[in-house]
């Protein structure tokens, strides 16, 4: 029997009076892998900001349930607490506000949500220590300021570390393969990959099935036009990689 | 209450004032108050107060104290420092007095370091003070320096001599303490020997619900290859008015570092003249303020880089909200000799309410050609994505609102080259950006 982790049902969403998701459903069970692949202006990064709360969108229509909670009554920072995180498409600079003091707030945050006592400085350096092992990050990244001056493999392996320090139930990665070289790509799906535990689910965005290649999805959507056209599995990835996304506009129409 | 009060009074107590005042500041007095004749106190029309409405400070009838009658008051039972464990050398000018007793006086100085009353140095031993008193004053033309060339009669005096370093800084505390309306000008001269080094804090205070009107002059002589730190917090109330002129000297191969921290006050003006009169000198200055309520902060400061291959960067920061204002005029001036000159500069605001308001206004006026300058002025909001970022970690809205602020004010704090008192400061802000402690809370009066 799976958990069902998140339900989406006939999600309606717009910014600035245009609508652009126009009545998605999706469900997401513990355990599982989730690839949305789709053309450019599809809403793909519509739906993760319109899951993780980005206050540009307002959802016109539907739900969204998150074990069992309405997820759209809730601040994002509840949002996170709560276990949704989103590993950024662009991930934000931030000069002045050191990596460990963000990740300290953030961490500590957490606990209490959890009735948790804050972290000890030693127990939190520890837990630094072990986490950015995990994703093969230079200590000089962690001493810097959030994401200043980072490259961009250096800003996506800082957003898997962010994802293993906050271990979320459900990790929504934006387009994480955009930027990096192969290298890049392998250390950060090795990362999400060790992070997997059958009680964790993550959604999985991307253009191409490049990085499928590494984060082996159980199910593959097409997003089209603010809708999930077709679900199946990795092999939907290939045929795409194959047809284009004209293949998907033609069947649509 | 307007400039003929003051003209009036000083007409009629002239000899009060001078037979109560430090001997050397009677040199210039009179004509300090010609130029304040003159000019009168300054109006919008003045360029460099054009954004200061000094509005109704001068309409109030203040109290002066032009003989110099002790005030009751104890500093060391009144005041509790907000810097505390600092391990400093600490004296107290209460209103416009310079006060001591037994444990002031039992600070150990360094060998040939003196601190105390412009006053009594001045009739002690004026060789150390009439060779520089009031230099920097007679060339500033500015309406309060001569208002306060007209009437200060003492301050803070500090000597360091060749070679000196003194091993602990120093901290002045200014305190305004009076129950009736109060007006207070003092005049403070520091004179750094070649190669001598220090480090000063003045903190500014205001007790007691009375209106107080401050002006000080401070001169710093820099000799050459003298080391020289200044801060200036201040944290009084919204019935000060608070003018303060900021005027050094540097001779060849000094090091001035001065950061102006403004957290809680009413109206305060900074005027900053650093006159680069030697070569190679290095020269920082920087400040920053958190302004909320009608609190207005004025930052005027004028580098002068009258001398070839000296650096100076300047860096002023404002957070302003609901209805509090802040002025920054930057005035850089190279001399058509100055060459090899590297100067910088940097004023960035935020506004955190449509009714926050800022005027900043950069000037550079530049007569060599072999010379690297730049300026900048940036004014905005907090940056929503990176608010939206650290929702998206479980940080609360309020909570990155407020990283987001510290960030923003950080490089300034990081220009403080006492670690205590930089840990002490960024306590200080952050408990300012939390909107804690609106007023100064470092005394028992206050709580």
């Amino acid at each position: 029997m799976k958990t069902m982790m998140l339900e989406i049902r006939n999600l309606h969403a717009a910014i600035n009076g245009k609508e652009i998701l126009k009545g998605v459903n999706l469900t997401v069970n513990a355990g599982e892998v989730h690839a949305i692949m789709g053309p450019n202006g599809a809403g793909k990064s519509t739906l993760s900001s319109v899951l993780t709360g980005h206050p540009a969108f307002t959802v016109t229509e539907g739900s969204v349930t998150f074990n069992g909670k309405n997820l759209l009554d809730m601040p994002p920072e509840v949002r996170a607490r709560e276990g949704i995180f989103l590993s950024f498409q662009y991930p934000v600079e931030i000069p002045g506000v050191s990596m460990v003091n963000f990740m300290r707030a953030a961490v500590n945050e957490h606990r209490k949500h959890n009735n948790l006592p804050p972290l000890s400085a030693s127990d939190f350096l520890r837990l630094m220590r072990e986490k950015k092992e995990l994703v093969e990050m230079d200590n000089k990244l962690t001493n810097r300021s959030v994401n200043e001056g980072f490259s961009g493999g250096e800003k996506k392996r800082n957003e898997i570390f962010q994802m293993a320090m906050l271990e979320p139930k459900l990790s929504i990665l934006d387009e994480t393969d955009s930027g990096l070289d192969i290298d890049a790509l392998r250390i950060v799906a090795n990362g999400v990959n060790k992070l997997k535990t059958p009680d964790n689910a993550s959604i999985v965005i991307t253009h191409y099935q490049r990085l499928l290649d590494y984060i082996v999805p159980d199910f593959v959507h097409i997003l089209y036009d603010g809708r999930i056209v077709k679900t199946g599995t990795k092999e939907l990835a290939l045929e795409l990689e194959e047809k284009g996304y004209d293949w998907i506009k033609q069947e649509t129409v | 209450m307007n400039e003929q009060t003051y003209i009036d009074l000083y007409g009629q107590y002239a000899e009060t004032l001078k037979n109560n005042a430090a001997p050397a500041l009677n040199a210039a007095r009179d004509m300090f108050f010609e130029r304040f004749c003159r000019s009168g106190f300054p109006t919008r029309r003045t360029e460099s107060y054009r954004h200061t409405d000094f509005g109704d400070v001068f309409a109030v009838d203040y109290g002066l104290n032009l003989n110099r009658l002790a005030f009751p008051v104890n500093p060391y039972e009144v005041f509790h420092c907000d810097v505390p464990g600092i391990q400093s050398y600490m004296y107290f000018v209460v209103n416009d007095m310079f006060y001591s007793d037994a444990r002031t006086a039992a600070q150990q100085l360094p060998a040939g370091v003196i601190i105390g009353s412009l006053k009594q140095v001045s009739e002690e031993r004026p060789e150390l003070v009439e060779p520089y008193l009031s230099r920097l004053a007679e060339r500033k033309d500015d309406p309060f320096v001569a208002f306060n060339g007209a009437f200060a009669q003492d301050g803070f005096f500090m000597y360091v001599p060749a070679g000196v370093t003194l091993d602990r800084p120093v901290q002045l505390v200014n305190i305004m303490r009076s129950d009736a309306d109060l007006m207070a000008n003092s005049h403070n001269l520091i004179v750094l020997e070649e190669g001598a080094s220090a480090k000063l804090l003045v903190c500014d205070h205001a007790m007691g619900g009375a209106r107080f009107c401050s002006t000080r002059t401070t001169e710093v002589f820099l000799g050459a290859h003298a080391n020289y730190e200044h801060y200036k917090l201040e944290s009084t109330s919204e019935n000060m008015c608070n003018i303060c002129s900021l005027l050094v000297q540097q001779q060849a191969g000094s090091n001035l570092l001065a950061n102006i921290i403004t957290l809680h006050n009413g109206i305060t003006r900074n005027t900053v003249q650093i006159d680069l009169d030697g070569e190679d000198c290095d020269t920082m200055l920087c400040g920053m303020t958190v302004g909320g309520r009608h609190q207005l902060i004025d930052n005027t400061t004028a580098i002068m880089h009258n001398r070839p291959g000296c650096r100076s960067n300047e860096l002023f920061k404002y957070i302003l909200e609901e209805n509090s204002m802040g002025v920054f005029n930057g005035l850089l001036k190279v001399a058509p000799d100055a060459q090899k000159t590297a100067a910088y500069q940097t004023n960035r605001n935020i506004l955190l309410s449509p009714t926050a308001r800022i005027r900043t206004k950069p000037q550079l006026e530049i007569y060599a050609d072999d010379v690297k300058c730049s300026h900048g002025a940036t004014t905005g909001q907090l940056d929503e994505s990176a608010l939206f970022y650290m929702r998206q970690r479980g940080i609360s809205e309020q909570e990155a609102r407020l990283l987001l602020m510290f960030a923003f004010v950080h490089d300034v704090i990081e220009n403080i080259r006492v670690d205590v008192l930089k840990e002490r400061i960024r306590l200080l802000v952050e408990k300012r950006l939390r909107g804690e402690g609106s007023k100064c809370d470092s005394c028992s009066f206050c709580k």
